[in-house]
Formats: C-alpha cells, sequence, structure tokens
C-alpha cells in the first residue's frame, strides 16, 4: 500500500478525535450494554420474583443509588478509591502479562500470596516503628507474590508448561496454604476463630478521610512505574516485544524465556501487593477467609483497559465505585449488591466476544486502529490472540 | 477506453464479442490514500491479460473491488456488457470470477478431490456426496487442459506447481469464466512455470479469460495478450507484448528510468570470512533437513545459494546466524569457531541478516517504524544508557535512516504493519546494512517486492560487497542468483550438489540441479564444479 499522504493539519484534530474514540469505543459500549443487561435483569427478576408491585423506573432507581454511593459523597468517594487500589495494581499485574503474550489467571493466588506475606512480616514487627515495619511488611508482600509469579513464569520457560494452567493451579495452592497457615501457626493462640494477629505498626497510614489509606498512592505509582519500564526502558522493549512477536525477539538477540520468567515474576510482584495494600490499609489482619475476588476481577479491568496502565486507573475506578456504591443501592432500591457482579461479569463477556460488538456497532473502523495486532495472549499452540 | 487496434493483434480473438469483464472509471479511497483512482481495465474472453505495477500501485485493491471484498467508492463493472454489482466472494464465484491467491488455500492433509469440493461440494443426496461424479468431473478436467491428476492423493503430497493446478482445477470445477492469478510463478521452478503457462494457454484457448497480475517483466511479456500498467492508482499505459520490451515496462510501472540488470562488475575477493564445514541442521519436526553443507564465503564476493524453497535454505542459513542450533558440523567467522553462539554473539561479531519471512523474523509489526529500525541494536549506545531507552536518540537516528535509506512512511512513528513490503523490506535492509559488518546473510531479500525495491537493494547489496563484505544470498528466485552471484552454489535436498562460477553458469543447467539435483550428485559432481 502505497503509505496515506496525510497533511500535518488534517492530522491533528480530527485524527486524535478518531483515534481517541478508536481507543475508547469498545469497553464504552461494553459498559453501555452490561449496564443495559442489567436494568433487563432488575426488571425481570421484579416481575417474575419479588412479587413487588412493578416499577418500571427501578433500574434507575438503582444505578442512581448506585452513582451516588460512589461519587455523591467524600466518604463515597474515598471508599471508591480504596476499592480501586487493589484493583489498579492487580489489573497492572495481569495487563504486564498480556504486553508479554501472557495470560495471567493467577493474579488471585499471588494477591493472597502477598497478603499472607504482609501479615506474617507485618505482626512479627507490629511494634518497630513504622518507617521500618511498613517497609519490611510490604517488602514481604512483594517477595511472596514474586514467589508465585516466578514459579509459573519458570516452568513455561524451561518446559513450555502452558501459564494459563499452572496459574489456575497454583489459585488452589494459594487458598489451602493460606487456609492452613491462619488456622494453625499463626492463629491467636485460645481465640475461637481462625484470626492473625493485627500488623499493627506496619499498618498504612490513612491520608484520606476517614478509610482512605496509603494503599492509593502505592497503586498510583504502580501505573506510573510500569508505565515507565514498558515504554521508557530497554525491559519493557523486550517484553512488549516477546508479546507482539517472539520470533522477530530471538531474532533481536533477546532471550524470550528469561524475559518470560521475569514477566511472571513482575505480575507475582503487583498483585502481591495488591494484597498487601488491602491487608496493611484495611483489615490489619487476616482470617481463613480473608479473600475478595480482586484477582479475578483485575482480570476484566486489565481487559477493560486493553492494558493500557493509564486506562487501568479509570476501569478500577469503574469496577471500586460499583462495590463502594453497591451498598447504598440495596438500601434505596433494594436491589442486592451481587447485581454488581453481574454486571462486571456482563462487561467482560462483551469485551471477551467483542467481534459480536464490532459487528452490532459497526465499530469497523475502530477494529482496525485499535491495533488488531497488538497480541492479547496466546492459545496452546503459541497462535497469538489478538 | 476502448482500444480498436488492440483485438486485431490478439490472436484467436472475435473483436465483436463485448470484454468478458470489463471495469470503468474504478475509484476506491482509503482514508488519506486513493488506492485505485478511475482505473478501467478490459478483458476480452480468451485473453491472457496482465496487470503489471509494484506493490502498492493498487492492483490487489482492483482485484478485491472484483471479487467483492471492498466496495469501490465509484465505477461499474460489466460482465459480458452487463453492469453488475458484486457484493461478495460467495457472488463473484457464483458469476464465474475466482481467484487463485499466491498463498494457496489448500488443506493439506485432505485429498485432490476433498478440497476441490470444499465450499463447493457435488450433493448426491442432501446428505452425502457424489464422490464419483465429483472424481469423474475433475479427471476430465484435467485431461482437457492438459494436466492428469489423481483425485485421491493428498494435496500435501504434491509439488508446489501441482498445488498451484490444485488451486487452479478448483476454479475451473466451479465453472469460472474468468480467472485471476495473483503473482503465480512467486513459487515455481523456472520449469514449473513453462508448465503452468501451458496450462494457461489451454485455458485462455478455451475461451477462459485471465488476469495474470505480476511484476516479473519478463513473464508478462511471454505469456500475455495484453499488458494493463498501473502506477499509484491510475492506468499508466496498456502495451502489447510485440510492442515494448523490459525497460519501456519497467519505466511506465516504476515512472523512471530503472535499471534493470545491476552491474554489478568484477569481484575482488579476499580472505575467507564465513566457513561452514559439515553442517548438519534439523528442522522444527526433527528430521534433519541439511545434511553436510560445506561453504566458503570471501570478502568482496556474493556466493548465491540457488534451489528450490524447502531444500533446507532456511534451516542453513538459520544456523549460520545463530537462531537454530547445528546438530553437527562448524561454521566459522574470520577463522573463530562460532558454531552455536547466540544471534546477539553473531550480531556483535558484525553479522548482519535479512530474513526470509520478514513479518515472521524481521519486524515487530505492532511497533512503530523507528523501534524496528533498532530492534537488534536497541541495548546499546547511542539508542540507550543502562536500561533506559533513548527515544530522542532513536528517533532522530530513524529519520536518518528513512531519509537515506528512502523508507516512504508518513512518519518514523507509524506501525511498521501500516508499510508497503517493500518499505518494510527497506527498513530491515536499512537496519542491518547501516552497520559495521563482516557477514551480510541475504535471505530471499527481494521476495514479493516490486521492481524499484528490488533494484535498490540489490544496489545496496553489490555495494556492501564492493566495500568488502562478504554475501551470502539464498534465493528460490534464480534470476536474482544469477544476476548477482559471483559463485553460485545448487542445494538440494539438503546438501550443496554443484558449485559454479557465477559469470558462466547457465540457466537451464542450473535449474535442472535445482529440480533433480543432477544426474549423478555427490562429492564427484561437486568437486568436478568447483570455480
Amino acid at each position: 500500500m502505497t503509505p496515506p499522504v496525510a497533511t500535518p493539519a488534517g492530522r491533528s484534530a480530527g485524527a486524535f478525535a478518531r483515534a481517541a474514540w478508536a481507543a475508547i469505543a469498545l469497553p464504552f459500549v461494553a459498559i453501555v450494554m452490561a449496564l443495559v443487561v442489567g436494568a433487563l435483569i432488575i426488571l425481570v427478576s421484579e416481575l417474575l420474583v419479588t412479587g413487588r408491585p412493578f416499577q418500571p423506573t427501578l433500574p434507575l432507581t438503582a444505578y442512581q443509588a448506585l452513582f451516588v454511593g460512589a461519587f455523591g459523597s467524600f466518604d463515597g468517594l474515598v471508599a471508591t478509591f480504596v476499592n480501586a487500589a487493589p484493583l489498579v495494581l492487580g489489573g497492572l499485574s495481569v495487563a504486564i502479562g498480556f504486553k508479554a503474550g501472557l495470560f495471567n489467571i493467577g493474579a488471585q493466588g499471588q494477591f493472597l500470596m502477598g497478603a499472607l506475606g504482609s501479615v506474617m512480616a507485618g505482626v512479627a514487627v507490629a511494634t518497630w516503628p513504622p518507617f521500618l515495619a511498613i517497609p519490611i511488611a510490604v517488602a514481604a508482600g512483594l517477595l511472596a507474590g514474586a514467589i508465585m509469579g516466578f514459579i509459573p513464569g519458570i516452568l513455561k520457560a524451561l518446559s513450555g508448561a502452558h501459564e494459563v494452567v499452572t496459574t489456575i493451579m497454583l489459585n488452589y495452592i494459594a487458598v489451602g496454604v493460606l487456609a492452613a497457615l491462619v488456622s494453625g501457626p499463626l492463629k491467636v493462640p485460645r481465640s475461637p476463630s481462625p484470626v492473625t494477629y493485627d500488623v499493627g505498626n506496619a499498618a498504612y497510614p490513612i491520608i484520606l478521610g476517614r478509610d482512605g489509606h496509603l494503599g492509593i498512592l502505592v497503586a498510583l505509582a504502580g501505573v506510573a512505574i510500569i508505565w515507565w519500564l514498558l515504554y521508557r526502558t530497554t525491559w519493557g522493549f523486550e517484553i512488549r516485544t516477546v508479546g507482539a512477536n517472539p520470533e522477530a525477539a530471538r531474532y533481536a538477540g533477546m532471550h524470550p524465556r528469561a524475559v518470560i520468567a521475569f514477566t511472571m515474576t513482575l505480575c507475582g510482584m503487583l498483585a502481591g501487593l495488591a494484597g498487601t495494600g488491602v491487608l496493611l490499609g484495611v483489615s490489619h489482619s487476616m482470617t481463613s477467609s480473608f479473600g475478595t475476588t480482586v484477582g479475578f476481577d483485575s482480570i476484566a479491568v486489565a481487559l477493560l483497559a486493553r492494558s493500557n496502565p493509564v486506562g487501568i486507573i479509570f476501569a478500577a475506578i469503574l469496577f471500586g465505585a460499583m462495590r463502594a456504591g453497591a451498598g447504598l443501592m440495596q438500601i434505596q432500591a433494594q436491589i442486592p449488591v451481587e447485581l454488581v457482579d453481574v454486571v462486571q461479569a456482563t462487561i467482560l463477556l462483551f469485551l471477551v466476544a467483542s467481534p459480536v460488538l464490532r459487528a452490532l456497532f459497526r465499530l469497523r473502523g475502530v477494529q482496525t486502529e485499535l491495533g488488531s495486532t497488538d497480541t492479547i495472549t496466546r492459545t496452546y499452540g503459541g497462535e497469538a490472540v489478538r | 477506453m476502448t482500444h480498436p487496434a488492440d483485438s486485431s493483434l490478439s490472436p484467436g480473438l472475435s473483436p465483436t464479442l463485448a470484454p468478458a469483464l470489463a471495469m470503468r472509471g474504478i475509484t476506491k479511497r482509503y482514508p488519506g490514500v486513493v488506492a485505485n483512482d478511475q482505473i478501467s481495465l478490459d478483458v476480452r474472453p480468451g485473453e491472457i491479460h496482465a496487470l503489471l505495477g509494484e506493490n502498492g500501485a493498487g492492483k490487489t485493491t482492483l482485484m478485491n473491488v472484483l471479487y467483492g471484498l471492498a466496495r469501490p467508492d465509484e465505477g461499474q463493472i460489466l460482465l459480458d456488457g452487463q453492469p453488475v454489482r458484486i457484493e461478495d466472494p460467495a457472488d463473484a464465484i457464483a458469476r464465474g470470477i475466482n481467484m487463485v491467491h499466491q498463498h494457496f488455500m489448500l488443506v493439506p492433509v485432505l485429498s485432490v478431490a476433498e478440497n476441490i469440493l470444499l465450499g463447493e461440494e457435488t450433493m448426491a443426496n442432501p446428505i452425502f456426496l457424489d464422490r464419483n461424479e465429483a472424481h469423474r468431473r475433475i479427471v476430465e478436467l484435467g485431461r482437457r487442459f492438459g494436466f492428469e491428476i489423481d483425485p485421491d492423493v493428498k494435496v500435501g503430497s504434491l509439488s508446489v506447481g501441482w498445488q498451484q493446478r490444485v488451486e487452479i482445477l478448483k476454479a475451473l470445477y466451479r465453472r469460472a469464466r474468468i480467472l485471476v492469478l495473483d503473482e503465480p510463478t512467486a513459487v515455481l521452478t523456472p520449469q514449473e512455470t513453462e508448465e503452468i503457462f501451458a496450462v494457461l494457454r489451454r485455458l485462455a484457448q478455451d475461451g477462459h479469460s485471465i488476469v495474470f497480475i505480476s511484476h516479473k517483466l519478463y513473464e508478462v511479456l511471454e505469456i500475455a495478450d495484453r499488458i494493463t500498467v498501473i502506477r499509484r492508482g491510475k492506468v499508466v499505459g496498456e502495451r502489447i507484448p510485440t510492442e515494448t520490451n523490459e525497460d519501456d515496462l519497467a519505466e511506465l510501472m516504476v515512472g523512471r528510468e530503472v535499471q534493470l540488470t545491476v552491474d554489478r562488475g568484477i569481484s575482488h575477493p579476499a580472505g575467507v570470512v564465513l566457513e561452514v564445514d559439515g553442517l548438519r541442521v534439523k528442522d522444527d519436526r526433527g528430521n534433519e533437513v541439511v545434511r553436510g553443507v560445506d561453504l566458503e564465503v570471501r570478502a568482496g564476493e556474493i556466493f548465491g545459494i540457488a534451489g528450490v524453497a524447502g531444500n533446507g535454505q532456511d534451516e542453513l542459513v538459520e544456523a549460520i546466524v545463530g537462531l537454530r542450533r547445528p546438530a553437527g558440523g562448524r561454521v566459522s567467522l574470520g577463522g573463530t569457531d562460532v558454531t552455536g553462539r547466540s544471534p546477539r554473539a553473531m550480531n556483535e561479531a558484525g553479522v548482519a541478516y535479512v530474513p526470509a519471512d520478514r513479518h515472521r523474523f524481521g519486524l515487530v509489526l505492532a511497533f512503530p517504524l523507528a523501534d524496528n529500525l533498532v530492534l537488534t541494536s536497541y541495548y546499546r549506545r547511542p539508542y540507550s544508557r543502562g536500561i533506559l531507552r533513548d527515544d530522542a536518540a532513536i528517533l532522530r537516528d530513524a529519520e536518518k535512516t528513512i531519509e537515506r535509506f528512502d523508507i516512504r512512511t508518513p512518519s518514523a512513528t507509524v506501525k511498521a504493519g501500516t508499510l508497503s513490503g517493500g518499505n518494510q523490506q527497506k527498513a530491515i535492509v536499512a537496519r542491518e546494512f547501516g552497520r559495521e559488518i563482516q557477514l551480510l546473510v541475504l535471505d530471499q531479500p527481494t521476495r514479493g517486492l516490486d521492481v524499484g525495491s528490488i533494484e535498490f537493494i540489490h544496489r545496496q547489496a553489490i555495494d556492501k560487497r564492493n566495500a568488502g563484505t562478504a554475501l551470502l544470498l539464498v534465493s528460490a528466485e534464480l534470476d536474482e542468483i544469477l544476476e548477482m552471484s559471483d559463485r553460485i552454489g545448487v542445494m538440494y535436498r539438503g546438501t550443496i550438489v554443484a558449485v559454479m562460477d557465477g559469470r558462466t553458469a547457465d540457466k537451464n543447467e542450473v535449474g535442472l540441479l535445482m529440480a533433480t539435483g543432477g544426474a549423478e550428485h555427490g562429492a564427484d559432481a561437486t568437486e568436478g564444479r568447483t570455480a
């Protein structure tokens, strides 16, 4: 093809708007469609299940409450940020895997182990001064996450074992290890329930409102560091090259196996840091049922942001806001908080089935401009999924 | 557009017949580029009509319009004088238009008959195929056009030339009247090319219209009844083979005078740079496809390896540049044993490599051009310090390189995947040629490129040779080997069966060696021919 000859002036405004739309069209449509599906579910359940008088505007009431709950007050806003912080780090973990052509389903296990590492170290140094205790607890979380990432990474590098399989397995192992330790060696003696000691001085300090802890800043710093790493360093260049074209990476003298092991370790550290944040910032101790779905939601966040580090902030805030606002929605509209899970899952479905969306909404130009050459992950056969 | 004079010159055509296919004023715009600008094309019944143009000239777009893959913004398509609207490829096929793509769309594990029936099943009843009827028709069609084929043979076991015939059979089976062949000879030996030309002539005699897309001038002159040349989306001329020549066509196509054969001058070979000793290499499936290759390349000479694709050339080259670990033998560079060294070690030792598959190895299509230009040097100064990339330096040098190697691109930051094939290859050449090297390995450096780009790359290669670099050139294009090489080695089934002087080598002799390996190939023959 002859290279398009575009005038410099014509490129600026119109082209920028087109590029911006191309970047956000798909996630935007997916979110809107998921909200529509959520509204239909609310209506159907009202009609068939609850037996209450039918209110056709109930979905609007529910979504309004959801929005007000998340953004309508200072406390609500802080809660949104607190919920978003681990999703940012988890999202980065999954996204950097995508950049290297790896599908890190193990974010949940890495998240749990990160929290476990932090609670073990945090309890041990609970009485130390915070400027020592916090870094030690954070480092322990990073290390635990790193180990959980390194295992599937080195397995893939040495034997080709697919990371989707190994990380799913490791998720189960993480749940088991956590339960065993919290109900065994880490349990507060003679406590009736399996719970660890408090991390004391190792807890993240509050920096915003009543609940806004240091983890929010850690998450933002994580975005900056990962963006810098991916786009400003040779390591990031190697990660992206291995993800986009492993053969060309080998030709260019890179070592795809080493890059894979390194990247998975980095994935583990990021997801581990997410767990550290929840533990040191919110729960401060661990029970055997510790375990939100942060690791799994992170996959949705990364997909929604199309692995863009800055986009991850917005995707995480969206998901964080839904968590933060769900309570008010339940109170005002009597819609169970689980609706939020339905909406999140539906967003993911629409994203994964993006060709369907593209066809439905004629997002044709979007398809090519989104970079159909960007690799999301590779199948068992090594074929790129875009 | 009418050309009353032409019809009398095309033998066997009735001038009163309406064109089997007429494309009138076809215009197709893409954002920022007019791919087809008022293109008109008439193809008569029984005519072989060549469509000649550089890559990116708009040939493919025009054929996509014809095949229903792209909708024209303006213009009309007429079949037998009747205006038609072609909705999609199925519609095109139903109207008798068929395409034989450059990359065959065949399933290797299925038989000839099964491949032909795919998508156009001949049914005995709503559930079962009518295999007997299908067999009968396939055999009959083959006989009619001079190539009998066993419908039960697995396609994967056929040679490339025969696979192409299966593609043609497939089109005929669908009752194609207009056959579009996209660069059909790109993968064939000279002998196979002659055979396929015979088939095409039979088809034309039978009244089929053939659109023959190519950039090989001599082929077009040999096979076509008429030649339409496109440049930058416009028809720039129509020619009849008897009234034109290669230089005229090349000038039309490129828009300026082109030197078709590079004057390579006399080589002044110096010391041995690359020495390969009894090299054995396995392919991905573990078969030994390089079975003891010995060769020497001296500084200041071009050593060409001729051979039909798939005789171990790719694996040989990959073993030399470090991408594939040899199963045995030795590779030395300037007297140092470098067997099994990593690609980066070879790169740093002064080995440059232009890979055969530029999409697989040579480029990261999703990356900006500038990143691709530093793909093998990104980790060194001035492009990075420690782990820190220096984007300013990368961009600055990219702009210089774009200028120096005349890479046509809107900017250094566009994705490499958006460039034309010729410009992609120029980017690789720029990256690999633009540094201090002692050995340059070129694997199919001009495959699928237009004459302008080929000329450019050949001249760059000759310049490197004259500057004292050793060049190893692998190509399935025999003409390229003959034109460029100071010495020629013929590779057949994993060994070099003959080495000869590039100035005196005879095309037919090399072609025969490529196809058969020579009657008594082995040590005696090799030594006997060594120049």
